[in-house]
């Protein structure tokens, strides 16, 4: 205790000694590209308020949710605005650690009712917004149209899983490092689940009954497991149990790859001839289907809150405003061009004639999000909330375990009715551990 | 006589040891070269070894992102303040424990080292709420202090062992003469002990530099070391490999480089007893 | 006379740092203890309450943790074995004099400067990967089919890891040693017309087993604690083949924020620890003595 009041009468000190008026906000993110681009872009902020520093905290994503979850969850206050996805927001805002933003919400130049409804939703609990999305991702299919055409195979634009299959099989030629479709498959609640349950929803599985039962005893969610496990064994690149996102970015840019079903924002990474070999030979469809009505997209968005014990809301405040705002697209449009404006936010975006014509996979984004409903998202009713993800605080936990079985089965370490009988007792134990079954 | 060294000899193991040294450092080696590539080039396969555009690229986009020498500075004065204050606390009790044993000086021995085994992550939450209560929070201070603690059983262990080798016959001498126990310790025993205090700074300064759990939780902005520099190039959307190789080569650098001038005061020391 | 001053003195010596690490070690264990009795989620507060063992009943019946423990002993056994046999025949060799020889030894400590994500995620992403790492284009270059390390092999890779990371520290001790060895003992030993391998029985190995005891000893302590580099490779995974006790905890603490089960994790991995150490001060603790 003594030590802490001479901090701060040390910190007061240094406050008085001439930064008195000038406000410092400390703001956690991720180190995807976007938000680097809005560091960057920052000065533009900072011209407009000079009375308000920016101190950026810039992490990798697993490092940065362990660091603002301890943090926000003690009550730490080392951050004035936190980036957080769609699953931290419901959760977090019903404990009340985030500020409401009313503010934004009631401003008319932000325009709250242009962001997307099921983004805007997602973070909405209780009738307030408690985040702004930076920018939103549903997931979808790229393909070689190169490939697809000297085989003789057309793609539909919305495929079913079937279709894939088939052509993911015609497609593989693995002398010639040709793999006919790359998945994710490394263990983690927010890398092979992700895929995985938002697969398993097109199957008609999910992961919980009305009354919290882990349902992965049913067959619907054998048939999921089966169906990837054959598919990735005949068709897929080698060492697919430890590849995620980036692994398999790297594949498909390299060319070694025919299909790959992942998040939108990687439309702008293929399609970009700096980076990527195969940029004008992409093209895009709809996550597959079964014919059961739901698609095998997710929903996700990185979103800016600020925590409730902040001192500084009304400064945090304005920072959302501008980063989050149609300004914004406007100003990176400026200076990147169209194709670098953070996507799958705000409606008029996919309104927008410029933007449209430099990005062939606006459309398909926009759809596939608009498709995307977390309180609905499978065929038969759930109690949870998220897409892709269940949105209770033993789910990270619990999917990465789950995960690890699912990647396990992939690596052929075990079998898949092995995995699924592993994945449900892991499940209940959590679940009845959690109080939620007896 | 019989040591004399034929030039087949020499040269057979001439080419031995760059072998095996080239595998050894080929990691790091690759991490260098990867650093000048672009970012398609970096994931290319076959991999370019030399013959590819060379471009400072990476560098240029690291420098731009973050403050490098902010990094380093925590770093630095994270590793040292840790090392030098962790000094002043073992020098006497490795003295005491060399020069003056009990029965139970190897038993405090063992315990200091056992309180290394509760694993970091299962005490990050009490740390945290103490940290947070103490305002230590992402202050160079708090890391300080914690990495002291995590890293002051190696050093009594390291000055222990290299103390005890100094000859006790010295000191009765000296005592004979009528030195005080300040002027023992300050004008005997500290010159012979100086390579391995050295050696136990240099050691301690690499753990210290590396470690990377504490550092990581404990600081936001202020106070971030080299391990969160890096953690902001690690696994991001896209590709980073250029990035983070440009990044891991400006981290490893400074200590690599340290490493490599003070190696021959490193070695002397770095017995824990096991010379004798 | 003289004794009784040192006596006092020493102990006046030693009490900052037993007592600093007393207070470091008693407070977290003493708050960690506490919270592992209580059902306490940081994403849940104002439901802790009292939970008796029951944190420790389903740390213990975690289906993972018997796979871990067998884990945490193979990876620590795994490394200490390639850092030991490794550490002495790269001393041997650096003992060794050749062109050059100072420029190797820089390049065989190289590795324990670096930070052990950056290495983990250098040996996952440009050696290991199947498709374009290092050793699978060697593997072709040969005509073989690429090894997929991290799914097939997802322990003995780690395993690789951080020997590599451990095994300049096990060739400088050894190597200080191995210079320490008196010269004419080995011309004698050579007059007498003994082999190198017998040499190296005789007389090398004896002498280098204090050495070895110390390697043992220190790798030991970090080992048991080894968790970033599965965390950036693995995941744990496939299935457990990679889960060691430290990850079973690192996923309690910040994938589930379970602050009550991670503490009954850290309370038994100290308990597990801590057998390992007397096991390993009875078995070897004879090397210290004298």
């Amino acid at each position: 205790m003594r030590l802490k009041s001479l901090m701060l009468g040390a910190c007061s000190l240094i406050a008085m000694a001439g930064f008195a008026q000038a406000e410092t906000l400390t703001i956690a993110t991720v180190n995807n590209g976007d938000m680097v681009r809005m560091q960057k872009l920052a000065d533009d902020f900072k011209a407009k308020n000079p009375d308000i520093d920016l101190q950026w905290v810039v992490l990798e994503e697993n490092v940065l949710r362990q660091r603002v979850t301890t943090d926000i969850a003690t009550k730490g206050g080392q951050y004035d605005i936190m980036t957080i996805g769609t699953y931290e927001v419901p959760i977090w805002a019903k404990q009340g650690w985030l500020l409401p933003l009313d503010k934004l919400t009631a401003d008319q130049s932000y325009d709250v009712d242009d962001l997307l409804p099921p983004i805007r939703s997602g973070l909405t609990y209780e009738d307030k917004l408690y985040a702004a999305p930076f920018y939103g991702e549903s997931s979808f299919v790229m393909y070689r149209k190169d490939l697809f055409e000297q085989a003789g195979l057309t793609m539909p634009d919305a495929p079913t899983w079937d279709f894939v299959g088939e052509a993911a099989r015609k497609l593989t030629d693995k002398s010639k490092e040709m793999y006919g479709i790359c998945l994710r498959g490394k263990a983690g609640w927010g890398e092979n689940m992700a895929l995985l349950t938002a697969m398993s929803n097109s199957f008609g599985a999910r992961w919980f009954d009305e009354s919290w039962k882990p349902q992965f005893d049913q067959p619907e969610w054998k048939e999921t497991l089966e169906y990837y496990v054959n598919l990735m064994k005949e068709a897929g690149p080698p060492g697919a149990s430890s590849n995620g996102f980036n692994e398999n970015l790297a594949l498909f840019q390299t060319g070694k790859c025919a299909m790959w079903i992942d998040a939108t924002v990687a439309a702008s990474f293929v399609s970009d001839p700096k980076e990527s070999q195969v940029a004008d030979k992409v093209a895009f469809a709809l996550a597959p289907d079964k014919g059961l009505g739901k698609r095998g997209n997710w929903l996700w968005a990185w979103t800016l809150a600020i925590p409730a014990g902040s001192q500084k809301t009304e400064a945090a405040e304005k920072f959302i405003n501008w980063a989050t705002s149609k300004d914004y697209l406007n100003l990176v449009a400026s200076k990147d061009g169209w194709l670098n404006v953070p996507p799958g936010t705000r409606t008029s975006l996919y309104e927008n004639q410029e933007y449209l014509k430099v990005a062939p996979f606006a459309k398909m984004t926009l759809d596939s999000i608009n498709s995307a409903d977390p309180t609905k998202p499978t065929v038969k009713p759930v109690p949870y909330v998220g897409v892709q993800f269940v949105a209770i605080p033993e789910f990270q936990g619990l999917g990465t375990a789950v995960g690890q079985q699912f990647s396990a089965a992939l690596a052929g370490q075990v079998s898949v009715d092995q995995a699924l009988q592993n994945a449900q007792q892991l499940s209940e134990r959590e679940m009845m551990k959690g109080g939620y079954i007896k | 006589m019989a040591r004399a060294i034929t030039t087949r000899r020499k040269v057979t193991f001439t080419i031995i040891g760059w072998l095996v040294g080239f595998v050894i450092f080929f990691p790091i080696l690759w991490t260098i070269l990867t650093s000048f590539k672009t970012e398609g080039e970096a994931i290319a396969s076959p991999p370019h070894f030399l013959f590819f555009d060379w471009t400072l690229q990476s560098y240029f986009d690291v420098q731009s992102r973050s403050n490098y020498f902010k990094h380093v500075m925590n770093s630095v004065v994270i590793s040292f303040g840790s090392t030098l204050i962790g000094l002043a606390i073992a020098i006497p009790a490795a003295w005491a424990m060399a020069f003056s044993p009990t029965k139970r000086t190897k038993d405090v021995l063992m315990w200091m080292l056992s309180t290394k085994m509760l694993p970091p992550v299962g005490v990050l939450v009490p740390i945290y709420l103490l940290f947070r209560d103490w305002g230590l929070l992402d202050t160079r201070l708090g890391l300080v202090i914690v990495l002291t603690m995590i890293n002051l059983p190696i050093i009594v262990w390291m000055l222990y062992t290299y103390f005890k080798e100094i000859p006790g016959e010295i000191l009765e001498a000296s005592r004979m003469d009528g030195a005080s126990l300040a002027k023992e310790i300050i004008y005997v025993l500290t010159p012979m002990a100086v390579p391995g205090i050295a050696s136990t700074l240099l050691l301690n300064i690499i753990l210290a530099w590396n470690e990377a759990f504490w550092t990581l939780n404990l600081s936001a902005a202020n106070a971030a070391p080299l391990t969160a520099f890096i953690a902001s190039y690690s696994s991001p959307e896209g590709l980073f490999w250029a990035k983070l190789s440009a990044a891991s080569t400006l981290a490893i650098a400074p200590i690599l480089i340290l490493g490599w001038f003070s190696q021959r005061q490193l070695v002397r020391g770095l017995t824990f007893g096991a010379v004798k | 006379m003289a004794t009784l001053r040192t006596r006092s003195a020493a102990r006046l010596m030693m009490t900052p740092a037993v007592l600093t690490l007393f207070v470091w070690m008693i407070v977290p264990l003493a708050m960690t203890l506490y919270f592992s009795l209580l059902r306490y989620n940081l994403l849940m507060p104002g439901m802790e309450e009292w939970a008796g063992t029951l944190n420790y009943r389903y740390f213990l019946t975690d289906p993972a943790f018997g796979a871990a423990l067998v884990n945490t002993l193979l990876l620590v056994g795994g490394v200490l074995l390639i850092t030991i046999v490794g550490g002495t025949l790269l001393a041997l060799l650096l003992d060794q004099p050749f062109f050059g020889q100072g420029i190797v030894r820089l390049l065989v400590i190289a590795p324990f400067f670096v930070m052990p994500t950056v290495s983990a995620l250098v040996w996952k992403n440009m050696l290991m990967h199947p498709v374009y790492g290092i050793f699978a284009w060697i593997a072709r270059l040969f005509g073989l089919q690429p090894v997929d390390w991290l799914a097939n092999l997802p322990l003995f890779s780690v395993t690789m890891i951080v020997a590599w990371q451990w095994l300049p520290f096990a060739t400088l001790i050894l190597l200080t040693a191995l210079q320490s060895l008196d010269e004419e003992q080995k011309e004698a030993a050579e007059m007498d017309g003994a082999g190198p391998i017998s040499r190296f029985i005789y007389i090398v190995l004896p002498h280098l087993a204090r050495a070895m005891t110390v390697v043992v000893l220190i790798e030991t302590i970090f080992l048991l604690s080894v968790f970033a580099e599965i965390l950036v490779t693995t995941n744990g995974g496939p299935g457990y083949e990679s889960t060691n006790i430290t990850y079973l905890v690192y996923a309690q603490a910040l994938l589930q924020f379970d602050v009550g089960g991670a503490s009954a994790g850290g309370i038994v991995a100290v308990i597990l620890a801590n057998i390992v150490a007397i096991f390993l001060i009875r078995l070897i603790g004879k090397n210290l003595e004298a």
